[in-house]
């Protein structure tokens, strides 16, 4: 069986499904590899939410700038054509469905598109939101990049969470580590799995109903190191 | 003559109250007006509440602030940052209360309260935890939750350029937060790295005008 992609691979897939011309959003954690793993070739807008249109990668070498970040408060660059503006309009941006996509971690996505990603019940530290709950309502599109499933085995797409919930039926699209899913009227459809791997196999490792799309692919990415 | 420029940074916050609202700009260390923040912690200011986007880091700035006791209630959307130790340490003591607002949501009930509305509709934390209490109104099919404008008495925010009237200009990804708690309170703070010339200021490219800022002082900020 194929290897299960790692967290860059996930994050390149992802990426691969943004067509050229949009303007996307990326979460922190693996979401912000996409900006990474964006082909050269596709002239992508990206929106960060600190107040930044058309920000980019380092490059090895390039100077870091402390007053130049994205939302995970990390060095980055700017593209000709970049802009940048205030948390209002930022936020403007975001809730008032300017985005084409935004790219979200998650503890686990629900049948129904329901997203939880904030917040584990009877955690003890601090709750923190950020920008989160603006972006799974704002963009037209939600995207999430996941592990299938939690380190001790259990499934992250799930009938239903009882997570505390970041947004109400608004997952679009998971790409996870084995599979691309989509959230569909008609339920969660899976367009491509690791070769190998048997759709029984998939739907075991889901607690979600799957169906498998008749014209489903391999998934697969390039080498990359994580 | 109008001169909204102060000497230093302990004149600008000297008339601070205790019980004050304030609003702090920045995202993170980027934007933070730490100068302001180290004067009014040295101040020992009380039962502050600060309305900022996170919770500071290490032990200058709001970091400063919480850790002299400075804090009694923190709005903010994200309070968990590498080096958030001092807001961390009160909270697991339950010697903070804690606000947590979405992004969005922080910068949109400023700006409502800079713009005289009470109170306004979003979509945004509808059906998850934060919707506890509020009233929730369906528009066009949709629900949608009320949420209450915030009103600083004061605002603490950092920009690259001022001038004597008070107008602002920002730098890059600092600008963030600062023009919206800008316009947000009775008294707005702005440190800035130089003070220039009125007029030397391009009206096209002036970010906050000086109808917001109340007060101006150039400091040296420790980190750029």
């Amino acid at each position: 069986m194929t290897q299960p992609l790692n967290r860059l691979q996930m994050a390149w897939r992802c990426a691969h499904d943004i067509p050229e011309g949009s303007v996307v959003n990326l979460g922190v954690g693996i979401p912000l590899a996409v900006l990474d793993q964006t082909p050269d070739d596709r002239e992508i807008i990206f929106h960060s939410e600190n107040g930044i249109l058309g920000m980019k990668a380092l490059d090895p070498g390039d100077p870091e700038d402390p007053e130049l970040v994205n939302a995970g408060k990390r060095p980055v660059k700017m593209n000709p054509g970049g802009a940048f503006f205030h948390h209002a309009d930022s936020f403007l941006m975001v809730r008032g469905g300017h985005l084409d996509y935004t790219v979200l971690g998650a503890y686990e996505v629900a049948e129904n598109g329901d997203l939880a990603n904030w917040r584990l019940p009877n955690s003890k530290t601090a709750p923190a939101v950020g920008g989160a709950m603006d972006l799974a309502y704002g963009a037209k599109q939600v995207y999430v990049i996941c592990d299938h499933n939690s380190k001790d085995g259990s499934p992250k797409i799930v009938k239903k969470t009882e997570l505390p919930l970041t947004g109400r039926e608004c997952v679009s699209r998971v790409f996870t580590d084995i599979a691309v899913i989509d959230r569909t009227p008609d339920g969660m459809v899976v367009r491509e799995m690791i070769d190998g791997m048997t759709f029984d196999e998939l739907q075991d490792r889901t607690g979600a109903t799957l169906r498998l799309a008749n014209d489903w692919k391999p998934l697969e990415a390039p080498d990359l190191d994580s | 003559m109008i001169n909204k420029i102060r000497e230093s940074a302990e004149e600008a916050v000297a008339d601070v109250k205790d019980g004050s609202i304030v609003l702090i700009g920045g995202f993170g260390m980027t934007g933070e007006p730490q100068e302001l923040c180290d004067a009014l912690a040295r101040r020992k200011v009380r039962d502050l509440t600060i309305v900022t986007n996170n919770a500071g880091s290490g032990e200058a700035g709001i970091g400063r602030m919480l850790a002299e006791g400075c804090v009694a209630k923190l709005v903010c959307s994200y309070p968990r940052v590498p080096g958030s130790t001092v807001f961390e340490e009160l909270y697991e003591a339950g010697k903070i209360d804690l606000e947590i607002v979405p992004q969005g949501t922080i910068a949109e009930r400023v700006r409502a309260g800079a713009a005289g509305v009470p109170a306004f509709y979003t979509r945004t934390a509808w059906g998850t935890p934060l919707a506890e209490g509020k009233e929730v109104r369906e528009f066009d099919g949709k629900e949608y939750l009320m949420e209450r404008a915030i009103r600083g008495d004061v605002a603490l925010v950092k920009g690259l350029k001022g001038d004597r009237w008070g107008n602002l200009v920002y730098t890059k990804s600092m600008r963030n937060f600062n023009p919206v708690m800008a316009m947000g309170a009775e008294m707005t703070i702005a440190q800035v790295k130089t003070v220039v010339e009125l007029g030397e200021l391009d009206p096209e490219v002036i970010v906050t005008p000086s109808i917001f800022v109340d007060r101006v002082v150039e400091v040296e900020p420790m980190n750029a």
